[in-house]
């Protein structure tokens, strides 16, 4: 089943045209991969896909991004409860200076989805659990969540960004701040977490993409050059330049 | 003379570096490798040069004049005179050299004046030639010495040191003395007035020190009830607690819309536009409170049947926190600016809308900064002295009407001071007191502020 649905999307900074034409097919709870060489448009891609870019103001979006057959890009689209189904996880570890319970109960308080104390502790014990991290944790809830280890910081952001039960989680090369053991935790965690959510990440490890993702999109120069299964786009790719980048010849 | 002396001995020193270096490059043509860059060679001759010419100089400053007097007043030995009449001999002599004496001309103070003049010039023909020597003879030592293995670099970069350090602590020792004199005075002071009059006193009267004549004896009874701190303290804070009534919410607030809403073109113009007020001068601030904000207020008071002093600490306490705007708005902008955009990031990516983010994650990751602005803004206007002397009246009244007039600590010292004043009297003194508790309010204020930004730091990294 299709999940998002972009549909002709062009993105500019200014003058300068970042995404030509892109249209892609997400599909529900499945791990898709965007892959390519940097400055290739896969991060501003996925940033479209919950209206981060608005938050630059020379970048401007054109084009149809259907979410649930709804147009993000209407007038009549709302910010917050978009951000709210679609949550995002970033490159570098970003936890709030605030005590691990507070970053994870951020996002339920500003959308007023716990009515009491008790509901709350529940949604941030699950979700710390289903981010792996609660066994590290559960004893030190009210301690700085800056005070954690890179590759849990990272577990504690995606704890942060599932305690609102997104639709859909963007990963933003989550793992490249991060060192091996902690990438296998994270990519453990990936295929766990799409059994609920639908997940699209960006990474230029094309090992991690082969490993984590069902399917997988090739950007070069901000177009997007192929896309479909990843056992296809790695075994058997139509285009020449998809085969040339993935056999580590260019980029 | 000396500036002819000083002006060839720095031309001696860009002498010496220009021989230093070209020595350098002519080793270096013999295809040897330098163990420094040519210019060292160039400074570490300078520095051969300046050493000398420092020492001497400081010496003859600090020798000849003792030297001078002493060799005068040989004359006077054995003549039965105590110490003060021969200094005053000496100081006549100075003057007569000087061609400024009116009082009696003797000839052995004729004599003296005209040893005096001769010592002088002795000295300072002496001094030239010293100085030129040894520079001379140091600079061609060194310039021997240098070869293409010598170590010029370490030195060089040891003098620098040296004259680095050196600048930094007579920083520090002028505030040592600072803070020594003001001890002092402050015991003096303390020694008459007793401590606990002070701190606990209510009533301040300086102008009842006026009066005495100084020909008496002192008497400490005269000055009971004189010096009560009290009215000019809770004047002070009440002022300040004004002012940071005005600047906290105006400055946070303006500091914020110009971190976070301000686009790009505002943010250009408005910040220095902002940090003008900073540039007013605080006198102008001054007749701004009293000629037009305190009778404005006198006028809107009696309007409303309310009984407005025109010196009101309304006035005063305003206008300072106008004054103070600019700190806390500018220095908020920077600390909120400097927050990560990955922070700013993160929660806007939960959905969290623009003011959601500032308060619940800007605001608390700018904290530190923010409470060292305000602190700083708090110490500012516990010192302002100049809006308080024209707008908030000089009489120490003990009051928390807003509406009245009150003084503070400055402006006491700036009444105290004023005129003619006689060392070693409790007035004077207590100005120093004054100063002196001015001087602890701040230090605390300002170790409260290390010692809460430390705190928060600590949390929030």
């Amino acid at each position: 089943m299709i999940k998002i649905k972009a549909k002709d999307v062009d993105v500019f900074y200014g003058k300068k045209q970042a995404l030509f034409n892109i249209s892609l097919d997400i599909e529900e709870n499945q791990v898709t991969a965007l892959i390519g060489p940097s400055g290739c448009g896969k991060s501003t891609f996925l940033r479209c896909l919950n209206r981060m870019n608005d938050v630059i103001d020379i970048c401007s979006v054109k084009g149809e991004i259907l979410i649930n057959d709804f147009n993000i890009n209407d007038k009549g689209c709302d910010v917050v409860r978009l951000r709210e189904k679609i949550g995002m996880v970033f490159q570098k570890p970003n936890p709030f200076p605030k005590t691990l319970y507070e970053n994870v109960s951020y996002g339920p308080t500003i959308h007023g989805i716990a009515q009491s104390k008790q509901e709350m502790d529940e949604i941030v014990e699950t979700s710390l659990k289903k981010a792996a991290l609660w066994e590290e944790v559960k004893d030190r809830l009210h301690e700085p969540g800056t005070g954690l280890s890179g590759g849990q910081q990272q577990r504690l952001c995606i704890a942060r960004a599932i305690s609102v039960r997104p639709e859909v989680i963007l990963m933003d090369e989550p793992c490249s701040a991060l060192d091996p053991i902690a990438t296998a935790q994270i990519e453990e965690l990936i295929d766990e977490l799409k059994k609920e959510h639908t997940i699209i990440i960006v990474t230029h490890s094309m090992a991690q993409a082969a490993r984590v993702s069902q399917n997988t999109g090739f950007f070069h120069l901000g177009q997007l050059i192929e896309h479909g299964s990843t056992d296809k786009i790695f075994k058997n790719p139509d285009n020449k330049k998809t085969q040339d980048y993935i056999t580590g010849r260019f980029g | 003379m000396n500036l002819i002396l000083f002006t060839f001995i720095v031309l001696l020193g860009f002498t010496s570096y220009y021989f230093g270096r070209k020595k350098a490059y002519t080793i270096q043509s013999t295809k040897k490798r330098l163990t420094a860059l040519p210019q060292f060679y160039g400074y570490y001759l300078a520095i051969w040069c300046a050493i000398p010419a420092f020492i001497i100089f400081s010496l003859w400053a600090i020798f000849e004049p003792t030297i001078v007097k002493l060799l005068i007043l040989s004359d006077y030995s054995n003549q039965g005179y105590l110490d003060d009449e021969l200094n005053l001999i000496y100081e006549k002599t100075k003057a007569l050299s000087r061609g400024q004496f009116t009082g009696e001309i003797t000839p052995f103070i004729e004599a003296s004046a005209e040893k005096y003049l001769s010592l002088r010039s002795i000295a300072q023909s002496s001094k030239v030639v010293i100085v030129l020597s040894a520079i001379i003879a140091s600079v061609a030592y060194a310039y021997k010495r240098i070869s293409s293995n010598s170590r010029t670099r370490e030195p060089v970069e040891k003098f620098l040191n040296a004259v680095l350090f050196t600048a930094s602590l007579a920083a520090i020792l002028t505030t040592v003395g600072i803070v020594f004199s003001l001890i002092f005075q402050t015991i003096d002071f303390f020694k008459v007035i007793p401590l606990f009059d002070f701190v606990f006193g209510t009533h301040w009267y300086p102008a009842k020190a006026f009066v005495r004549d100084s020909s008496e004896a002192l008497d400490p009874t005269m000055y009971s009830d004189t010096f009560g701190a009290v009215p000019i303290f809770a004047g002070t804070f009440f002022i300040a607690f004004i002012a940071m009534c005005v600047a906290i919410p105006i400055g946070l607030m303006s500091g914020i819309y110009l971190a976070e809403y301000a686009s790009y073109k505002v943010r250009q113009y408005a910040k220095p536009l902002i940090e003008i007020l900073a540039g007013i001068p605080t006198v102008v601030y001054g007749f701004f409170a009293a000629l037009t904000v305190g009778p404005f207020l006198k006028e809107l008071g009696t309007s409303m049947g309310l009984e407005v002093s025109a010196e009101s600490a309304l006035a005063a306490g305003g206008v300072m926190g106008i004054m103070i705007i600019p700190f806390i708005s500018s220095l908020s902008d920077d600390v909120i600016t400097s927050v990560p955009q990955s922070l700013r990031d993160g929660s806007y990516a939960m959905g969290a809308t623009k003011s959601e983010t500032i308060k619940r994650v800007i605001f608390p990751a700018a904290l530190p900064g923010i409470v060292g602005s305000i602190l700083l803004g708090v110490s500012r206007a516990i010192g302002e002295t100049m809006i308080v002397v024209m707008a908030s009246g000089l009489a120490a009244n003990l009051t928390l009407n807003p509406l009245e007039s009150t003084s503070t600590i400055t402006a006491q010292i700036v009444v105290i001071l004023i005129g003619d004043q006689a060392f070693g009297d409790p007035k004077t003194q207590a100005a120093f007191a004054l100063g002196m508790s001015l001087f602890l309010v701040t230090l605390c204020l300002n170790i409260v502020a290390l010692r809460v930004v430390k705190k928060y730091r600590e949390k929030y990294e």
